[in-house]
């Protein structure tokens, strides 16, 4: 019965059920297919050696193990860069970057949703244009001007592009434009600068859009391996940490499946904890004419 | 003599002046000083890493240039011979459009549909729903479970399946076969595909008006088919433009998902596309005046059809 109530359309008029239930269907069908690669991902981090290479493969794991954690801990131990580095050097990039990031959009996303002034619709469509074509772009000129800025194989490569993303300028600008006028207007009475007005109004009153920027820029950040920016082995990423090991064959399965359920829980997790900020930010996401 | 004297009133009333040049200028910088400074971090940044290298890539594309030796002036050679004597290129330009035309239209219809579907499920039933759809394009490289699925041995998932449903005897190299190789890019790419434009259709979908929905159905709406093409679509034309750039630009930037399935290069060229050719110039060969060329000429592609649809897409529901 409970089920039933689940997918009953309540409050919803010219519904039949047939159709319904054959959306539904087509829905389950649809979601089987994203889900299974990342529940074997994540039984593969638990599967004993033996059960990595059984033939036919199974999905779900028999006797689960830690070992392939425990081996990944040895193995990076033995290495002459540990593991905590590799940890360390995501975790820095992935935090800068994202709270720069949310501080720096917010702070252009303000004069931008609430001021019309000399070249606000002009720097604003340029946002908008840079959201229509993708970053490999401007991927080689950039290594030109990170060459002359002296970062090449430094972390400030990776983190300080990642501050400007465009789609995060974009989404803040327009949740911001749905803080009253009167709000603003009601400090600038009390004498509140502009400086003033965005880090004590506005910034509190957008937490939804720092959530949704945060899960967009946080996989990016999380998952980048340096590019073609950084070679110093003590520099680099988790991510490239990953592609080493299973680069070692078939011995390293297991261990390559521990570092991979490592990489994709940490932002699955954050979007189950901002969920409903994200959907309620995205509902202003639209491009007005 | 009059109107001379008027001037000082009419300054500071509605009506917005145009005073010309720099005077001007300087007054609207000093007059709103502050929000220039809110905006400067961010407008530096995003300048110096996103429009000038568009400039420069330009410019850069009318000459020869290795990093080492000074730039020459080539005039068009880079695009003649971009499009005349390049025969990789005219793979990876196939090979794009095909991904352009496929994955583009279908990940935008998948988008909208299943977030349409989700919608109407219950609230609990729908955040996970949400979850499972849009968990792929954020869980990072975790595609390489699609490297095992069509792993070349008996131990590939799908060879396993199909040798012991008895479809095949031996098992096939789907990553090496040419016939193969871009049908396997484009599911993955689909997989992956369901990202911020479907999290906007979802939310947008949430926000719709209910009792535009009660009026519709008042006034004659019979089922969800009327429903969704006279009151759902037009409600939501802001979201539906958003996503259609996400899905485009993401489209014409298909290069990672084939590298990581196919190889770089791909068997035969089978998955190169314009992006992973414009790598291979830029980052191997270190031929920057060819490889901004086709960074020039990939811009235009994305541009050009992002605007084009926009343009299509205001039309719904007029």
């Amino acid at each position: 019965m409970k089920m039933m109530g689940a997918f009953r359309t309540p409050k919803k008029l010219n519904r039949s059920f047939t159709v319904s239930f054959l959306l539904f269907l087509l829905l389950a069908c649809f979601g089987a297919f994203m889900a299974v690669p990342l529940i074997y991902a994540i039984n593969n981090a638990f599967k004993p050696l033996d059960e990595l290479f059984i033939f036919p493969p199974r999905i779900f794991v028999n006797n689960p193990t830690m070992d392939n954690f425990y081996d990944l801990i040895a193995l990076m131990g033995n290495s002459w860069v540990p593991l905590t580095r590799y940890i360390a050097n995501t975790l820095l990039i992935t935090l800068i970057g994202t709270a720069g990031h949310i501080l720096l959009a917010s702070a252009a996303a303000y004069p931008l949703a609430k001021y019309r002034f000399l070249g606000s619709k002009a720097l604003f469509t340029i946002v908008v244009l840079s959201l229509m074509f993708s970053p490999h772009v401007t991927a080689t000129p950039n290594y030109m001007i990170m060459s002359w800025l002296g970062w090449i194989n430094t972390h400030a490569s990776i983190i300080v592009p990642s501050l400007a993303f465009s789609l995060g300028l974009f989404l803040m600008k327009q949740f911001m434009e749905q803080i009253p006028d009167a709000l603003i207007e009601a400090a600038k009475i009390d004498g509140a600068s502009e400086y003033r007005i965005y880090w004590s109004i506005v910034m509190p009153n957008v937490k939804p859009a720092w959530l949704t920027l945060m899960i967009l820029q946080f996989p990016a950040l999380w998952g980048t391996d340096g590019g073609s920016f950084i070679y110093s082995e003590n520099l680099k990423t988790l991510h490239y940490a990953l592609g080493q090991i299973t680069q070692g064959g078939i011995a390293r399965a297991g261990v390559g499946a521990a570092v991979a359920l490592i990489l994709m829980v940490v932002p699955i997790t954050l979007f189950i904890l901002s969920q409903s900020s994200v959907i309620q930010t995205m509902a202003t996401s639209g491009m007005k004419d | 003599m009059q109107t001379e004297s008027t001037v000082p009133s009419v300054k500071g009333s509605i009506r917005p002046k145009k005073k010309a040049g720099l005077a001007y200028v300087v007054s609207e910088l000093k007059r709103n000083k502050s929000l220039y400074l809110l905006m400067s971090p961010y407008m530096i940044i995003f300048f110096l890493f996103t429009v000038i290298p568009v400039v420069f890539s330009l410019a850069l594309s009318f000459f020869y240039f290795n990093m080492l030796e000074f730039p020459r002036f080539v005039g068009w050679q880079n695009y003649s011979r971009l499009f005349l004597n390049d025969d990789i290129f005219m793979i990876a330009l196939k090979n794009t459009l095909l991904f352009a035309v496929i994955t583009g239209p279908v990940s935008y219809i998948a988008c909208f549909v299943f977030a349409w579907i989700i919608n109407e499920l219950a609230p609990k039933i729908r955040a996970v729903m949400t979850l499972i759809f849009y968990a792929p394009s954020i869980s990072g490289n975790v595609f390489f479970i699609w490297l095992i699925v069509f792993s070349g041995d008996s131990y590939g998932y799908l060879n396993g399946f199909l040798m012991k449903t008895g479809f095949i005897l031996e098992p096939i190299q789907w990553l090496l076969d040419e016939k193969y190789i871009l049908g396997i890019v484009i599911v993955v790419q689909l997989w992956l595909s369901l990202g911020t434009s479907f999290l906007a259709f979802i939310a947008g979908l949430q926000t719709i008006d209910k009792s535009l929905v009660e009026a519709g159905a008042v006034d004659g709406i019979r089922n969800r088919w009327q429903e969704l093409w006279f009151i759902t679509l037009p409600s939501m034309r802001p979201q539906l433009m958003f996503g259609a750039v996400m899905q485009i630009t993401a489209s014409f930037a298909v290069a990672e998902i084939s590298i990581a399935m196919a190889g770089f290069p791909s068997v035969n060229y089978a998955a190169h596309t314009v992006v992973t050719h414009l790598m291979d110039y830029g980052t191997i060969r270190f031929e920057m005046g060819y490889a901004s060329s086709i960074a020039t000429f990939l811009f235009c592609l994305m541009i050009g059809t992002n605007i084009l649809v926009q343009k299509m897409l205001r039309k719904i529901g007029e």
